[in-house]
Formats: structure tokens, sequence, C-alpha cells
């Protein structure tokens, strides 16, 4: 197991001035666990938590009570210059190409930024850098000749590969994917979904998929969670929970799911 | 005649690099008591197409070359703004995708909807079963029953009371329907929404997409509704008319050109949606991008996109070809008459 999430509880507290406190339990006592190698799957509503267990596990947002154990350590525990080595294993793609790249940046500079960051971890000199930066570009599908560009001169897809290229920088070995298509078309987005898995083949990686887009989910993850308001409601195997929800919650996210076959239309044939 | 005809719209947008040709040839024909989904990538021309419906889109940049846009038979490109005012929120209701920004975040839903209503009933008292005589604070009251009944056909609970909220305590579900809920009061003949569910959950999608569907059914309501996602197609309209750099390539019935589609642009956007045998990783993907409209390729615009590309693609664009019943096809793969010559 590569992640254990035990029980965990967040609650923001309000903070506004002269107001009570007023607490928002945005997670409540949530359990999963993440196998290496595996493509894990998070569905759930806007305001369900899906984001900020994301955030939990990179420790961008400390949690309020329970445990989140990532390869035998503790995050909580940890000493921050363990946390930094960690963080280079763990790493998370956006779910906006277009806001997640800084403007000004070239795109070797966008790459290679988290080699810079962890210049002690990895140790690579500026000329290593960029021939890392190259590597990666490669890897996602773009050319040595993007390197000295800027993000707008890309498409949606292109960036969205850059972002994935960034994150894939320090080798890292989990992947939070937070809806990294629903910005993309369609056919952008299939492109991207077969890059993802080809990566994972290569490199082992784990996913963690973020998506409130249940077809999306079903073709790329092994096993799926649903949060609503919270908590954990259902969680199985893919094709179990599609084909056979156990709750209600599961059964209505999956009835309102829109398919393209125009014979299932819930309504028009009536 | 069709509520709405689109006929040959060309249009060109001027840019830094100089002007590119956005719409060639768009020809739509919307009847009373249709759903039209009008589908395509980013970039496209959705958007323009419905914008252009009810002349919203700024010009200059933009320039209109030829065509017309005949709503009830009377051009909307040639009416005086006076009476484009007439029509807007009137007779054409628009809704678009974000509902934060459509709504004013100052002032009460309620003032927002009596506001429209009444500059609605300026011209037509009848939407408030009221005579032109009525005083001021009569209409007024008018104004807000009408707002109540409307946000209660939308689904919102306590409609009498949320009329006194401001648009941030709505959630985003909420205020969509307020937006649907706004479009209505004119009673229109014809809705425009624009990726009116993008920017919600599937659960909340699906209660929208329920709300238009009855309210076609119940008000013979024509809609084009302007999206990139074909599951919300097939689930709500009737018809469908595929876009790919400034033209319809397919247009026709759903059933039929979903389930047939017979451009392989439809094909590919159909194949890229991720279905129950796509084996993972290999989705099929369209490869390439769309073209830069700068400099458009010189016949079929997705030639260079296109598996079944052949030279006389480049040798002008493909016309519509009626391939079935109610379906058309821009592509030279079914012109019968050229392979004979």
């Amino acid at each position: 197991m590569l992640l254990h999430v035990d029980n965990v509880v967040k609650i923001f507290a309000s903070k506004r001035p002269f107001a009570r406190a007023v607490e928002f339990a945005a997670l409540k006592g949530v359990s999963l666990e993440i196998t290496r190698g595996q493509s894990f799957g998070l569905v759930g509503e806007s305001g369900s938590g899906k984001t900020t267990l994301a955030r939990c596990i990179l420790r961008l947002d400390d949690i309020t009570s329970g445990r989140i154990i990532y390869d035998g350590q503790d995050l909580a525990t940890l000493s921050p210059r363990a946390l930094r080595a960690l963080r280079s294993k763990i790493q998370i793609v956006f779910q906006d190409p277009y806001a997640s790249l800084n403007p000004r940046m070239t795109i070797r500079d966008i790459v290679a930024e988290p080699l810079e960051i962890h210049h002690d971890l990895v140790g690579l000199s500026a000329q290593a850098r960029t021939d890392r930066a190259s590597e990666l570009l490669a890897l996602v599908g773009l050319r040595t000749e993007h390197l000295y560009r800027y993000p707008h001169e890309f498409s949606g897809g292109q960036r969205q590969r850059i972002g994935i290229a960034r994150a894939l920088a320090l080798n890292p070995e989990f992947l939070i994917l937070d809806e990294p298509t629903s910005a993309l078309d369609v056919s952008v987005q299939a492109q991207v979904l077969n890059l993802l898995h080809e990566l994972q083949q290569r490199l082992g990686l784990t996913y963690l998929f973020v998506s409130h887009d249940l077809g999306v989910i079903r073709h790329v993850c092994d096993r799926v969670a649903l949060l609503y308001r919270g908590e954990l409601v259902e969680e199985n195997d893919t094709e179990a929970i599609f084909e056979s929800p156990r709750t209600d919650y599961a059964r209505t996210l999956i009835a309102a799911m829109p398919s393209p076959d125009p014979a299932r239309s819930l309504w028009r044939a009536a | 005649m069709p509520l709405l005809e689109i006929r040959d719209l060309h249009l060109a947008m001027k840019s830094f690099e100089g002007e590119a040709h956005v719409l060639n040839g768009i020809n739509l024909a919307v009847e009373r008591g249709e759903i039209w989904g009008v589908v395509g990538e980013t970039g496209c021309g959705k958007s323009l197409t419905g914008l252009s419906v009810s002349r919203l889109v700024p010009s200059p940049p933009a320039r209109y070359m030829q065509g017309e846009i005949l709503f009830e038979g009377r051009d909307v490109l040639a009416a005086s703004e006076e009476d484009m005012r007439k029509l807007r929120g009137r007779r054409i209701g628009m809704i678009f995708q974000d509902p934060t920004t459509n709504l004013n975040p100052s002032f009460r839903i309620g003032e927002q909807m009596i506001d429209v209503a009444l500059h609605a009933a300026e011209d037509d008292p009848a939407l408030l079963g009221l005579t032109k005589t009525a005083s001021r604070s009569e209409r007024r009251s008018a104004a807000r029953r009408l707002a109540v009944e409307l946000l209660d056909s939308v689904g919102i609970p306590n409609a009498a009371d949320r009329l006194d909220s401001y648009p941030h305590q709505f959630s985003g579900g909420m205020r969509q329907r307020v937006l649907i809920a706004l479009a209505l009061i004119g009673r229109p003949d014809l809705l425009i929404a624009d990726e009116p569910t993008t920017a919600l959950d599937v659960s909340v999608q699906a209660q929208v997409l329920r709300i238009l569907f009855d309210l076609v059914q119940k008000h013979r309501l024509a809609v084009m509704l302007i999206t990139h996602n074909l599951g919300v197609v097939a689930q709500l309209c009737s018809h469908v008319a595929v876009m790919y750099a400034g033209n319809i390539v397919e247009s026709g019935k759903v059933d039929a050109v979903l389930s047939a589609p017979k451009h392989p642009y439809t094909q590919a956007l159909l194949a890229a949606v991720p279905g129950r045998s796509a084996v993972r990783g290999a989705l099929s993907a369209l490869a390439g991008s769309v073209p830069n409209l700068l400099r458009p390729p010189p016949g079929c615009r997705f030639a260079p996109r296109c598996p079944h590309a052949m030279p006389r693609c480049d040798a002008g664009a493909p016309p519509m070809i009626g391939v079935a019943a109610g379906q058309q096809v821009a592509c030279v793969l079914y012109d019968k008459t050229a392979e004979a010559a």
C-alpha cells in the first residue's frame, strides 16, 4: 500500500471578523487506501471535498484529525526537510492549463523549476536541467524546439502536456491529477488520457484521479471512491460501482451522466 | 417559414495579424419546438453563430461579409438598433455559460427580474396581464408576481422569499436557473443557450436540462443549445449541427447523426468520447489541431486532419449533400455526381 488515508477530518474555521465562529467540515472522517501502480478515482460534486483531500495529501492544508500515511511515513510528523523530500515524490497536475503556467516564464523554465527548487536533491547544473527539460518534453510528446517558447503560444492540450512534464520532472511515484481534462475538448481530452496511460505504463506511476466526469473516471480508473459532502459514501472496483452501485447517491450520479447514445435519452423518447 | 433561418452567413474578424474568416457560410433553419444542438471544438464558431442571431458580436472588429439571419422572415443583420432591442430579451432569449458573471452581484434577484419584466412590458403590457393604463405600482406588483411564477417554474423553492436574496446567496445551479427564468420573462420564441450547463455538476446539469426540455414541450419554444458535450446533445436535442472551423460539416436529426455519423469529423468526435468499449490508453484521438483561420486550408477545412483526405478535398469547399432523411453532410466522400465525372 502506497497511501493510506485514515479517518481524516478537515474543519475550516470561519475567518470573518466579528462573526460567530462558524465551522465547516470539509472532510468528515474519510478513509481510503491506494496501492502502488493503481489508478484511483475520486468522484464527487463541487463542494464534496475532493480538492480538499488532494490538498491535504500534498500537505498544502493541514488536517484537523486522522492520519495520512504515505509509504509508511505519517505526513503530519515529518520534519520540514523530510517533507520537502517527500514532496518530490508526490506531484500534482492542475485543472486549468491556462492558469497554472506562469505566462512570463519560458517552457524550459517552467519545466525545470522543480529541479531548481529541489536542487539539493537532484543536484543538476543549469545545462543538465535544460537537457532534462527537453527530455521531459519529448516524454509528453512535445519537441525540443518548444523549450524557449511561452505558454500563450500553445493550445490547451499542449499546455496540459507541459503541466504534466513539470509534474514528472522529479521522477515522482505518485501523481495527483485534479480534473486534468475538464478544460479540454473531447478530442484533446482523448490525447491527454492516452498520454497519461502510456506514462503510467512506462514509469510505474500511481494516480489519484480527481474528477466529476464519470465517463472519464470509468475509462481510466481501477478503483473509485465517491465523496458526498465530505463523507465517503461508496468505494469499490470501477466496474462494480458502475454496474451495481450500492448506494442511492451512486445510482443518482450514474443516472445523471449524459450518455452520447440518443437511444438512451431519458425524456426525448417519451 | 422556419422561426429562424441563417443563410450563407460569412463573418470575418479583424486581428493584429489580419482578417480571419471565422464563419464560412453557415446555413441553419430552426423551427418552433425543435432543440438544436450546436457542437464542435473550441474556436469553431459555435458561440459566434449564437451571438450573431441577437447581433451581439461587436462590429468592428467583426464584419459580416455576406448572408442573412432571418428571424420570422426579417433580416436581423439589417434591423435597426431600436428593433434589435425589441427582439433581444423578448422574442429571443439568451442564457450564457457562467451564471456568476451574468447576474449583477449588488442587486437582489427580484430587483433584476422586475427590471427586465418592466422593460419588456413597455412594449407588451399583456406580459404582465395589464392594460397600457395601469399605474406604476400595479405594474411593479404584477412584475413581481411574474418573477415569482417564473422562479417557481424553474424549480426554485420558496420563490417569493428568494426574490430578496442576492446572487451570492445562490449556488451555481440555482443561479443558472435564475438566468433561465430571466431569459423567459419576455416569453421568447427562440432561446439561445450558450453552454448553459458546462459549469454545473452532472446531477444539477440533469435538472437544468430537464427544465429546458419541459419548457420546450410546454411553450413550443425553439432552442439553440451551444455545447461541446455530445452526451447533452444526445439526451436533450432533437437536431444537431456539427461545426468545424467556421463551417457546419454535418447536420440533421439527432438520432441519425449520432448513431450513424457520416462526416469524418463527427465520427472522430464521437470516437473520442471515453465509452465502455474503449480500451484504456487507446482512445481514438484526433491528431493535429484546429487550423489557423488567418490561413485556412484551401478546400475542405478539415482535410489536413482527415483520415480520408484526397486531392479533391483541396479543390474547393465541399457542398452540403443530403445523405439520408433529414441528414446532411459537407464531404466529398458522399458526392456521387463528382465520382461519375
